[in-house]
């Protein structure tokens, strides 16, 4: 081979700069990004679970950060995230299942994930405001 | 090692433009992944113009008219020009296909044309599969047996035989395992949807006695595991195969092993 004495030099040819996205393909990605972010997510639930704990004072500073327009736009986003994972989950259970591995079921469980975790994310910010 | 960017030394330059052809009213615009080892210049992308009255109506056929009547220093493999060899994988128009069995006509605008991608490119469009062929090597690609061999041949029946179809068909083109994130980020240790659906059609097969050494040998983080149902393998197959359904088939069959 002409440029065999090339080695390591050999071009590694391009991927994600030329790859058309897909639905299933962004849907993959989205899964991780929300599965990483999730873990900083449960800071702030753990954050505001010590705050209770420690006291009103500093509860009250807590729940003011989160109740400003900028802390309910982060947990606005850290639910979805968190219902976006979560039937991310339920189709890899269906996956593992061997049942919808058509790129049409599987186009069809991803518009259903995208629909349901923003309704679910929806619903529970309308309890909450209801409830409080 | 994950890396997102393309290593400096692939970073991919404009190229030159060629001629368009003389008097042609129905041009095709191809942008070509160009690499010359000769030089050991960055790969650069060449812009060509093709006559579609007087070409036939797959990429193949342009690229070919490229090669035969515009530059003949293109480089890219073919052979059967009817999607049963796998020679003319490439990533078209962003999506991995045969240049044979795709359409010039179902692209809108520009055809553009790199390698399969994330691979070592030898030169053009000829990508480097020696892992890959390695890979399918590794899952021993054939009827493993005990038993002694029959007189005849080894009986099938017809039900178990239907167990293959969607399998047996793979031409080991590689379109799939090179649309495939997860094989482009661990090639050297995840094995891909190709080598995995021919991996599962031994698996599968109602002849094979050696289903538990297979079994053993993919039961691995990497080698199996990888797969994150992206299903960009599913997308591309020229044969319509499911590798992905294929590698859930092994999964299934390795947790029920367990009991």
């Amino acid at each position: 081979m002409a440029n065999s004495d090339l080695g390591e030099k050999r071009p590694l040819s391009p991927h994600l700069q030329v790859y058309r996205p897909n639905l299933t393909m962004m849907m993959s990605i989205l899964h991780r990004i929300t599965g990483a972010a999730l873990y900083f997510a449960i800071l702030l639930g753990v954050w505001w679970l010590v705050a209770l704990a420690a006291g009103p004072g500093y509860f009250a500073f807590v729940d003011g950060i989160f109740r400003s327009w900028l802390g309910l736009l982060v947990l606005f986003g850290a639910t979805y995230g968190l219902f976006h994972h979560m039937m991310g989950g339920i189709r890899h259970l269906i996956w593992d299942a061997g049942k919808a591995f058509s790129i049409k079921s599987a186009e069809h469980m991803a518009w259903m994930s995208l629909a349901l975790a923003a309704g679910l994310t929806v619903v529970v910010f309308i309890a909450g405001f209801a409830a409080s | 090692m994950v890396q997102f960017t393309l290593p400096k030394n692939s970073k991919v330059r404009t190229g030159k433009t060629w001629p368009k052809p003389e008097g042609a009213t129905r041009i095709k615009e191809f942008r070509i992944y160009r690499f010359d080892p000769e030089t050991g210049e960055n790969p650069r992308l060449d812009t060509y113009f093709v006559d579609l009255d007087d070409c036939g109506p797959m990429v193949l056929h342009g690229l070919l008219k490229i090669k035969d009547e515009v530059d003949s220093t293109l480089a890219f493999r073919r052979s059967c020009r009817e999607g049963i060899c796998g020679s003319c994988a490439m990533n078209i128009a962003g999506e991995n296909a045969l240049a044979c069995i795709t359409a010039m006509e179902d692209i809108k605008g520009p055809v553009t044309v790199y390698p399969l991608p994330h691979m070592q490119v030898v030169k053009d469009l000829v990508p480097d599969l020696t892992l890959l062929y390695a890979q399918h090597r590794l899952i021993e690609p054939w009827l493993k047996t005990d038993t002694p061999a029959p007189d005849r041949e080894w009986r099938q029946s017809k039900d178990d035989r239907k167990k293959l179809d969607g399998l047996y068909e793979c031409i080991l083109c590689f379109c799939c395992a090179t649309s495939c994130p997860s094989y482009w980020w661990n090639a050297e240790r995840y094995l891909g949807p190709a080598v995995l659906l021919q991996a599962y059609r031994w698996i599968a097969d109602s002849r094979d006695e050696a289903v538990d050494e297979r079994l053993d040998e993919l039961e691995d983080p990497f080698r199996l595991y990888r797969c994150h149902t992206i299903m960009n393998c599913v997308r591309v197959c020229p044969k319509g195969l499911n590798p992905a359904k294929a590698i859930a088939a092994i999964k299934e069959d390795l947790a029920l092993r367990r009991f």
